[in-house]
């Protein structure tokens, strides 16, 4: 390692300015970053000191995420297992089932349910790495910006958002979306103004629907069907709902349901919020203000009451584990660059995405997943937001101080 | 009146003019650097919405329908052909009062808008807000709810779009696409997350 730390060092004069190869410093910085941390400090005042600075948000992001892919992995290993032994097959079709006739598939077992979802989850994960860095390698070479560490969080959420069948070559096309014309066009990290990760699954979701909705993507073996619990309850008899649900509102909190890979289980996600609500990353408001709207619509709805639509049957505390809401809460809105800053503006951006969260999952049969959709519309609205809280302080502070 | 509540909503989010059905994009664009003319801009637009597509409607259903002129003692006449005419006029004739009322009692927000309120005689959002109440046959109450619901969907979607052009002046585009350029995908990314609350039935 220290062989490899000065042979680094011997290169830096090659990337720095005037250096033969000082087009390509972002790649040099990034990975001299990435393997050794950064030893950089600023020359000139005003100097900030802080224990937090962008690495070490993303990092702690990173890390709460880690309950999310743990449980991700399992739950689509288990989910294509079970799925298997109710067919009676052994290993899967086509290249997996060469590598999981090695492991043996069997649902009972941890190792087995582990490799199977990693079989699935690696492609699309690495697919995701490789594909966004490389244009935000071309941007940030061209436009001579630094790498930025928000990229390894961006990708790590978008993949665990996608169902695991998703073909790879629109996992590609997903992320270079969101990469391309969701942050770097606005000139990288922190200048955008909607979630990336976000951005790239509602471009999927809305030009390839058949692939990243329905019943028959969600679990990795060919001849199941597999209807997310959302799904099931969209197309019950209504009266029936709840009691035609085939799972249990504890299965769904544990989160051994179907469902895209990293978002079935409430759980995991509870981990990860405690983690950034502990390390102050993500914000209090927005995750309660969220929660706060989601049960006061789903309530409301539910006293309503709907002969034609079973949607309006679900309880509210179901609301919370179906679904991507919980990941959705905990990650994705909590997003300090597209969410309000203003502290009222947090409050009502959160309320906007609850409320709308639940109504689009309940009065859009098309759309049951809502939370991705409200978000994004919640990010569309929050400088709004933000604006009118700051014009409210001008006129305060006008009035008190003349 | 759940049938009027029903088309407010449909038109302001399903079938938001600038952003589902991309109309009135000149002004939209133009207009839309400070949430403040934003502001005026909409407020414009969603008055006359409110006062053109009702006064379009009765002149549809007492003048140019067929039959419509029955009163007069014509009940053979068929006068459709004269609508868009018709229709740019009274416009036409609102717009310019309007003008004149904001001069006398606005006129900063006359001097914001500059240009951009004659020319929106010819805006598409407002024209095409009479040509889907003609299309979808409304009745005079339904096309000043739809009138309504047109205005005040193109008043949310200016508003917002300046709300994140605020923000993004602390962004750095390409050379390229300052300007105008960063503004198109913007709207692109705000139209799909608009695209989220297609289908809603309340």
């Amino acid at each position: 390692m220290n062989k490899l730390n000065k042979f680094f060092v011997s290169l830096a004069p090659h990337f720095e300015k005037g250096g033969k190869y000082e087009r390509w410093y972002p790649l040099y910085e990034a990975t001299d970053s990435f393997l050794f941390g950064c030893s950089a400090t600023t020359k000139t005042a005003p100097h900030v000191r802080d224990s937090i600075d962008l690495k070490r948000i993303m990092i702690t992001v990173i890390i709460a995420l880690i309950p999310c892919v743990v449980m991700g992995l399992w739950n689509t290993g288990y989910q294509a297992n079970l799925a298997l032994e109710q067919l009676g097959l052994s290993a899967p079709p086509g290249w997996r089932g060469q590598v999981m006739q090695l492991i043996g598939s069997d649902s009972s077992s941890i190792i087995s349910n582990f490799a199977h979802g990693a079989l699935y989850f690696l492609p699309i994960y690495f697919v995701t790495l490789i594909v966004g860095s490389i244009w935000e390698l071309l941007f940030n070479i061209i436009r001579g910006h630094e790498m930025s560490e928000a990229f390894l969080v961006t990708s790590l959420l978008f993949a665990l958002t996608l169902p695991p069948t998703i073909p790879l070559w629109q996992v590609a096309l997903g992320i270079s979306f969101g990469v391309v014309f969701a942050k770097e066009v606005f000139g990288g990290v922190g200048k955008n103004f909607m979630n990336p990760a976000l951005a790239s699954r509602a471009f999927l979701f809305f030009a390839y629907p058949a692939q990243i909705t329905g019943d028959t993507v969600w679990v990795g073996v060919d001849g199941i069907t597999a209807a997310t619990p959302l799904a099931q309850l969209a197309h019950a008899t209504p009266g029936q709902a709840l009691q035609q649900l085939q799972v249990t509102w504890f299965q769904s909190f544990i989160g051994t349901i179907p469902g895209s890979i990293g978002e079935t289980s409430a759980l995991a996600c509870l981990i990860g919020a405690a983690i950034l609500l502990i390390t102050r990353i993500a914000s209090w408001r927005v995750m309660s203000a969220m929660t706060i709207g989601a049960l006061a619509c789903s309530i409301t709805l539910f006293l309503i009451g709907s002969s034609t639509n079973p949607m309006y049957e679900i309880p509210p505390h179901y609301h919370l584990v179906l679904g991507g809401f919980a990941f959705g809460l905990v990650f994705m809105a909590t997003d300090p660059v597209s969410s309000a800053h203003t502290a009222i503006g947090q409050w009502m951006y959160g309320i906007l995405i609850g409320v709308l969260s639940i109504l689009i999952r309940v009065a859009n049969p098309a759309f049951p997943e809502g939370v991705m959709l409200a978000i994004l519309i919640g990010n569309v609205f929050a400088p709004l937001f933000d604006y009118f809280v700051i014009q409210a302080n001008i006129k305060r502070r006008m009035l008190r101080h003349g | 009146m759940g049938h009027y509540i029903d088309i407010i909503f449909r038109s302001i989010f399903l079938e938001n003019m600038p952003l589902s059905f991309f109309l009135g994009m000149c002004t939209f664009l133009a207009i839309s650097k400070q949430v403040k003319s934003a502001i005026g801009l909409g407020a414009a637009v969603l008055v006359i919405q409110i006062i053109t597509t009702p006064i379009n409607n009765f002149i549809l259903n007492t003048v140019l329908k067929p039959g419509a002129l029955s009163w007069l003692g014509q009940p053979n006449l068929d006068l459709t052909f004269l609508g868009l005419l018709t229709y740019i006029a009274i416009i036409a004739a609102v717009v310019q009062i309007l003008e004149m009322v904001l001069d006398r009692f606005m006129p900063s927000l006359y001097n914001t808008l500059g240009i951009f309120l004659p020319l929106l005689t010819v805006n598409c959002a407002i024209f095409g807000a009479t040509l889907f109440m003609v299309e979808r046959d409304y009745t005079f109450g339904e096309s000043v709810a739809y009138g309504f619901g047109a205005g005040g969907g193109f008043f949310l979607a200016v508003v917002a779009l300046a709300g994140i052009r605020e923000r993004l002046e602390y962004a750095d585009p390409p050379a390229g696409l300052k300007g105008l350029g960063i503004t198109f995908i913007t709207t692109g990314l705000m139209a799909m997350a608009f695209m989220g609350l297609a289908g809603m039935e309340l």
